[in-house]
């Protein structure tokens, strides 16, 4: 077979059900293989697009995501996609051309050393070299993207080595002597920490992304309901654990709740469980969970001791050590602690101030109401990003769908459509900000022709609002280069944008621009239109772009500020 | 702190750029790092020198260890191990000081490996303490040029 054939069989063998791309010179051997072929592609209108949708469709399924870009640029515009699913764990296979094996290093046309670049943003990269090393060099690119921690794999193939005959086969199995992830945990270290479960009076799960990853929703849920421990979640950890069970405290860290925050410094024992102890979840690390001896579970054991110290390490899959851990584990007495948490929760709830222009909240609680949580919400980065996390209450897992390590705006609009592919079934938001969703609207076009009903909620502030948000809150209110709108936040001067006579305060248009993209456009302004608009939205077998013009001097709280201890939060304005 | 990492890795393109970006990321110089194959010429070894805190570079082994071509990670650090170095150091030499130089060479049982009439080429082989002792030396004489291979290092038993 030629390489590009092997490329196609391996895509069958692995079951990939759709593949995100952009052709180009260095890969039109594949596409005319495509072509000829009935494995489903999209063609998305740039490669990061494609990169984020292959992403988004591997958050939402938990199968790997595939994408496929040309040499050179084409590579290269993967690079933030790339970078994106490194940081929180997506398992994804990145494909791409290169110019012929011998240009390579001659700085041909569109030539870019892609394994270099993607070098320290990958779980592995492979530029294959010789035909003969394609066959097992993707099975163990699928095989890496997708087991122990998962993670992004990119495969670099010269076009010549498209073109190139193989006898090798595409090999069933695959053996890596030099990967050899852990996943039964130490059943020692197990036993330690139901020891420590066993004492603890004010125990505390934290969940982060790595429970939603292994599938052990269900098991940590069984945990912390026969323990009556609470959870709080990080942001990727949202649906690892029902936000509306009595012991959820929802999410902790930089925009956490009170509650969760006052629990995180207040425990004796804190039960880290796939998360990384990132430092938008912890603070001031030195004071974080001041009080607490800590369990961690996880499987890299690179995430172990590498901001805190650890009392019990646990390395292993995260499922296969919880069912470990129920089966020897016993309560401690906590009752007065969940009673104590529990008036926590009355006393300190998420809260916003109803008056005045519609709030970005009001519409997110909207959302809430109508789906009870049964719709995958997929966010961009901002504040809008905040509020889906905080006003939203995630039951099942997979149903958060984000950008939270490397926080990269225009994610959301491809994501959502990744994850849309993926779960054609579900009801599919992404919560946008006015200047995230800039960042790749041209994935709309993508999404219509594919007939993806997704709903894209623009929370339009007229302004970079997380960024202006430090900026009021650190930088004495100078608003430098965040105003998007043409009149600025609070009346203060922006750009002045007029025509035939008229001047707009907001461009772009997005309604034009959505219809222009052939999607369905709403713009509300007051809070009796949301719901209607809302459920024309749903109702509607078009994407649909629903643009909420809200307050623009808006902000999430609370808020502990970068480096500041969790202890010390900013509860709203002074 | 001074770490010898022994680090065994697939015997593959790429992997030196993948080891070497882990510490440059972090702006961690390497002294010294040497490779070669083993015994089974599937598999390399590489020894790396170089200065930090202990928890940083053992967050650093953790994650050698993650990469995907590395078998295994080994910090010397605290351990019984064996370290050398081979150095070639070309001397300034002339009638009057050519009988010193050949002294030193002899004591520290270095080698003499080229000769001409104004330099001499010196090898010498063992730990950093006899490396440097014997350039410190020769340094006097006057030092044209300095190579050194780096440490390698086994462990003992
Ligand atoms: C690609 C990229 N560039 C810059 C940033 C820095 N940044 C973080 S939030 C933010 C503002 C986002 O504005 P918008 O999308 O309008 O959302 P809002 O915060 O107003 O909800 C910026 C610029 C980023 N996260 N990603």
């Amino acid at each position: 077979m030629k390489g590009a054939e092997i490329l196609l069989d391996c895509f069958k063998k692995e079951k990939v059900e759709i593949i995100f791309g952009y052709p180009g010179g260095a890969v039109l051997d594949i596409f005319d293989l495509l072509y000829k072929s009935d494995i489903k592609y999209i063609l998305t209108r740039h490669e990061q697009g494609a990169a984020h949708a292959a992403d988004g469709y591997a958050r939402a399924t938990g199968k790997t995501g595939v994408c496929i870009a040309t040499s050179g640029p084409g590579a290269t515009n993967l690079v933030t996609g790339i970078a994106t699913a490194y940081m929180d764990s997506v398992p994804m296979v990145a494909i791409t051309g290169q110019v012929p094996t011998r240009m390579i290093g001659n700085d041909a046309f569109q030539e870019a050393d892609i394994t270099g670049i993607t070098r320290p943003i990958t779980k592995h990269n492979y530029l294959v070299k010789d035909v003969d090393e394609l066959p097992h060099i993707l099975k163990e690119a699928f095989y890496i993207a997708n087991s122990g921690r998962p993670g992004p794999v990119l495969v670099d193939i010269p076009k010549d080595i498209q073109n190139a005959v193989t006898r090798k086969k595409y090999p069933d199995r695959v053996d890596i002597r030099s990967y050899k992830p852990t996943y039964e945990g130490h059943l020692r270290q197990i036993k330690k920490s139901a020891e420590l479960i066993a004492k603890a009076k004010k125990p505390l799960i934290y969940a982060g992304g790595g429970v939603i990853i292994s599938g052990g929703s269900r098991e940590m849920t069984k945990l912390a309901r026969k323990m009556k421990i609470p959870v709080t979640t990080t942001l990727l950890g949202l649906g690892s654990f029902p936000g509306t069970d009595p012991l959820s405290l929802g999410m902790l860290g930089m925009h956490g709740t009170k509650y969760a925050n006052l629990a995180i410094q207040s425990a004796d024992l804190l039960i880290a469980i796939g998360a990384r102890f990132d430092d938008r979840v912890t603070g001031k690390i030195s004071e974080f969970a001041p009080h607490a001896k800590i369990i961690h579970i996880d499987i890299d054991p690179t995430s172990i001791r590498k901001n805190v110290n650890v009392d019990v390490p646990v390395v292993g899959d995260v499922k296969k050590v919880l069912v470990e851990l129920n089966k020897c584990v016993k309560a401690g007495k906590t009752e007065s602690w969940v009673k104590k948490i529990a008036e926590w929760k009355k006393k300190y709830p998420l809260k916003y101030a109803k008056k005045g222009m519609l709030k970005p909240q009001f519409v997110v609680e909207k959302i809430w109401e109508l789906t009870k949580g049964d719709a995958i919400i997929v966010t961009e980065v901002g504040q809008n990003q905040m509020w889906a996390a905080q006003f939203y209450n995630y039951i099942n897992p997979r149903t958060y769908i984000s950008s939270g390590g490397l926080g990269t705006m225009g994610y959301g609009l491809p994501a959502a459509m990744g994850a849309q592919v993926g779960c054609p079934d579900k009801l599919v938001f992404d919560i946008a900000g006015d200047g995230s969703i800039q960042m790749n609207i041209q994935e709309l076009t993508t999404c219509v022709l594919n007939k993806l009903p997704i709903n894209i909620i623009i929370l339009n502030n007229g302004c970079l609002g997380m960024v202006r948000q430090w900026q009021e809150l650190f930088y004495g209110g100078r608003y430098s280069s965040t105003v998007l709108n043409t009149k600025g936040p609070h009346g203060k001067k922006g750009i002045t944008y007029c025509k035939d006579g008229k001047c707009h305060s907001y461009l772009p248009d997005f309604i034009k621009a959505a219809e222009a993209f052939g999607a369905d456009g709403i713009r509300v302004t007051k809070e009796s239109e949301v719901i209607p608009a809302l459920k024309k939205a749903i109702k509607s077998k078009n994407t649909s772009v629903l643009e909420f013009i809200v307050k623009p001097e808006e902000n999430v709280f609370p808020m502990v500020a970068a480096g500041a201890s969790l202890s010390e939060m900013i509860e709203s304005m002074a | 702190m001074k770490h010898t990492i022994s680090v065994l890795v697939e015997n593959k393109a790429g992997v030196l750029a993948r080891i070497a970006g882990l510490f440059s990321a972090r702006g961690f110089n390497i002294d010294s790092l040497a490779v070669g194959e083993t015994q089974d010429p599937s598999i390399s070894r590489m020894t790396i020198v170089v200065k930090g805190d202990n928890a940083v570079v053992e967050q650093v082994c953790k994650q050698l260890n993650k990469l995907i071509d590395v078998i295994k990670v080994q910090d010397f650090m605290g351990k019984d191990f064996v370290g050398r170095e081979l150095i070639l150091v070309k001397v300034s030499v002339d009638g009057k000081t050519r009988h010193e130089v050949l002294q030193i060479v002899e004591i520290f049982r270095a080698k003499i490996i080229d000769i001409k009439t104004k330099s001499m080429t010196i090898e010498v082989t063992g730990n950093d303490l006899k490396v440097n002792a014997i350039f410190d030396m020769l340094r006097p004489f006057g030092i044209k040029e300095l190579s050194r291979t780096g440490r390698i290092a086994i462990a003992r038993g």
